[in-house]
């Protein structure tokens, strides 16, 4: 057993841990924690806002200015209302199920680095320690992401299953279902992230985007370098995973009643919905830290009043991304109608993972190709050529499927012997 | 420090295990055995192996054990089972000289030969330990060139599997088309 345990690729952590190092880290948490609340709060409220205005109507009116306390009041009367845990319910896993769905949500934010002057490296020194602006930079990087987001399946299993009743436990292993599925596509869409970072940290990707991009004004983010494949498919994937419209099936109201959380009340009720917004808000900023440079931008100002504030320009630009994905979020949601369940499977299994697949060898043959000094053209014209040729094959080998169950189930359809049917 | 949570980690490990074990609810043994496999990972990070930690967690808790959890929801086998019934003749004291054997396998290794649990020997030998890469790096440079070929191999059968698996799956309702739709609609949802 070795005796020292890297934690972390953060500088900070390298050396001796006194008690400085110890109250900053404490305050990171902190302060990313109190943000990802503060933010759900307001996340509610904007995408009520937003849902209103493409609705044409208001939205919520009353409570403060705009409405902005509306998610305060909701959550205080949750907190109020009764508590019941249903009578044939497992009531110690009913108990649980809530919180494995809220603390992968808050876990995988802490990855997310939040600011930095990322011309310079994206390092801050506060009372002499250099540090990350990020809660955590483990080495296995993004992968906590996707260990989390595999974590988080848990809750809505759990939750429905735990209830004893029939509607929430089949919205739960529909839930399941589709979140395995996506993940990986999910997966897949990472994998060529780290293929052109050469590394899972994610400090290190924000780096590698923050460097000199094209004709001077095109930045290097990695929804350019790895050609918007990946980013396509990683926001599909994702908006499946948090199982939110078009998606949504796993609380098809007109089928499921709720979905995994119909027998849920009172204040384990608002931690599903926490969950599922905190969800919303860690992904938005995962898509941020992997395809848009995360908090890299311009710093405009450096100092004001003799105090460097160049930091505090990765905190705009990163709220300023965070903002425009989550409005896209809400969009999508006000805009597309809810898939069927057969066309969800589909869309993961005959669609997005192929082609992610497929991009993801393309990537890998551009790279290989660089290395070895091959053609650059070449390469892209063969693997392309290549990547039409399985891309028919595909599409050949699913209608081909699709055929022959038609026909079975064509045959089924018109019965040869009636007293054979009725035995 | 690294004693104090290689004790915790072991402490839940250990309570996993037994809960496993002594849990009539099925989904309370994969839950248990969840609380196993997490107390591993958090040993593996203990080594540096932080890989191996995230796949862990990703593969066995994220994928595994929800397939489990999936099948006994399916199936409905959520209560606990009715234990006096035997299903296969002879299987109960089979499995009890099985875990006996299991049992003194590993008392021999504990006993006999420290450098085997510390590690000293293994199938890579011990330059892949050497110098300052990840083990993510050195993992990725024994698999995907030393042992290339066993790769492609298991890509290969776990691919032949799956394959089989549909063929075997649709194959008996060929005979019978009623049961053919039946099958195709299930394959669907």
């Amino acid at each position: 057993m070795s005796g020292t345990l890297v934690l972390a690729a953060d500088p900070m952590l390298a050396g001796d841990i006194g008690l400085v190092e110890v109250v900053l880290t404490l305050a990171k948490v902190v302060v990313a924690f109190a943000f990802l609340l503060v933010a759900v709060m307001l996340m509610i409220w904007f995408e009520r806002k937003l849902l209103g205005g493409m609705h044409q109507r208001f939205g919520p009116t009353i409570a403060g200015p705009f409405g902005i306390l509306q998610t305060l009041a909701d959550g205080t009367k949750l907190f109020f209302k009764e508590d019941l845990v249903p009578d044939r319910s497992d009531r110690f896993v009913f108990k649980l199920a809530p919180y494995l769905s809220l603390i992968p949500a808050f876990l995988a934010f802490a990855i997310v680095p939040l600011g930095g002057d990322f011309n310079n490296g994206g390092q801050v020194e506060w009372w002499g320690r250099t540090t990350y602006l990020q809660v955590a930079d483990p080495p296995i990087g993004i992968l906590l992401f996707l260990a989390m987001s595999s974590v988080a399946v848990y809750g809505v299993m759990l939750a429905g299953w735990s209830s004893g009743s029939k509607y929430p436990l089949l919205g739960s292993v529909r839930a399941s279902a589709q979140m395995v599925s996506y993940e990986a596509a999910l997966g897949l869409a990472v994998a060529s992230i780290v293929l052109v970072t050469g590394g899972l940290s994610t400090h290190d990707m924000v780096v590698a985007q923050a460097a000199e991009g094209y004709f001077g004004i095109v930045p290097r983010w990695n929804v350019i370098v790895t050609g918007l494949v990946p980013f396509i498919v990683f926001m599909i994937a994702g908006t499946a995973e948090l199982n939110r419209p078009p998606f949504d099936l796993v609380e098809a109201e007109q089928e499921l009643v709720g979905g995994f959380h119909t027998e849920y009340s009172s204040i384990r009720f608002a931690l599903f919905f926490l969950a599922e917004f905190m969800n919303t808000i860690t992904m938005s900023a995962v898509i941020v830290t992997l395809f848009f440079g995360g908090p890299a931008g311009p710093v405009l100002v450096s100092e004001v009043g003799g105090v460097g504030i160049a930091w505090a320009w990765g905190v705009v630009w990163f709220f300023l991304k965070l903002f425009v994905l989550l409005f896209c979020f809400v969009w999508m949601r006000a805009t597309l109608p809810r898939f069927r369940y057969d066309q969800l499977m589909d869309l993961g299994w005959k669609a997005l993972i192929p082609v992610a697949l497929g991009w993801f060898l393309f990537l890998t043959a551009l790279e290989v190709g660089r290395e070895r000094g091959w053609n650059e053209a070449a390469v892209t014209i063969v693997s392309l050529l290549v990547f039409a040729g399985a891309a028919l094959l595909l599409v050949r080998a699913v209608r081909s499927g699709r055929r022959a169950r038609d026909r079975e189930a064509a045959r089924a359809d018109e019965p040869s012997d009636p007293v054979e049917e009725r035995a | 420090m690294a004693e104090a949570v290689f004790a915790v980690s072991a402490v839940i490990i250990l309570a996993g295990a037994i809960g496993v074990v002594a849990s009539r609810n099925p989904v309370h043994a994969a839950l248990f055995l969840v609380q196993t496999l997490v107390g591993v990972a958090v040993l593996f990070v203990l080594n540096d192996a932080h890989f191996l930690a995230a796949v862990q967690v990703v593969v066995y808790a994220g994928a595994i054990v929800i397939l489990f959890l999936f099948v006994i929801m399916l199936l409905g086998v959520d209560k606990a089972e009715e234990l006096r019934i035997e299903p296969i003749f002879g299987q109960r004291p089979l499995a009890a000289v099985v875990g006996a054997a299991l049992a003194a396998v590993l008392g021999t290794v504990v006993i006999t030969g420290a450098d085997v649990l510390t590690g000293l020997r293994r199938a890579g030998g011990d330059r892949a330990l050497d110098g300052d890469a990840t083990d993510i790096e050195r993992m990725g440079r024994v698999l995907f060139g030393e042992f290339a070929f066993a790769v492609e191999i298991t890509a290969a059968l776990l691919t032949v599997a799956v394959v089989g698996a549909v063929v075997l799956t649709r194959r008996s309702s060929r005979s019978d088309g009623s049961e053919t739709a039946g099958a195709a609609r299930a394959g669907d949802a």
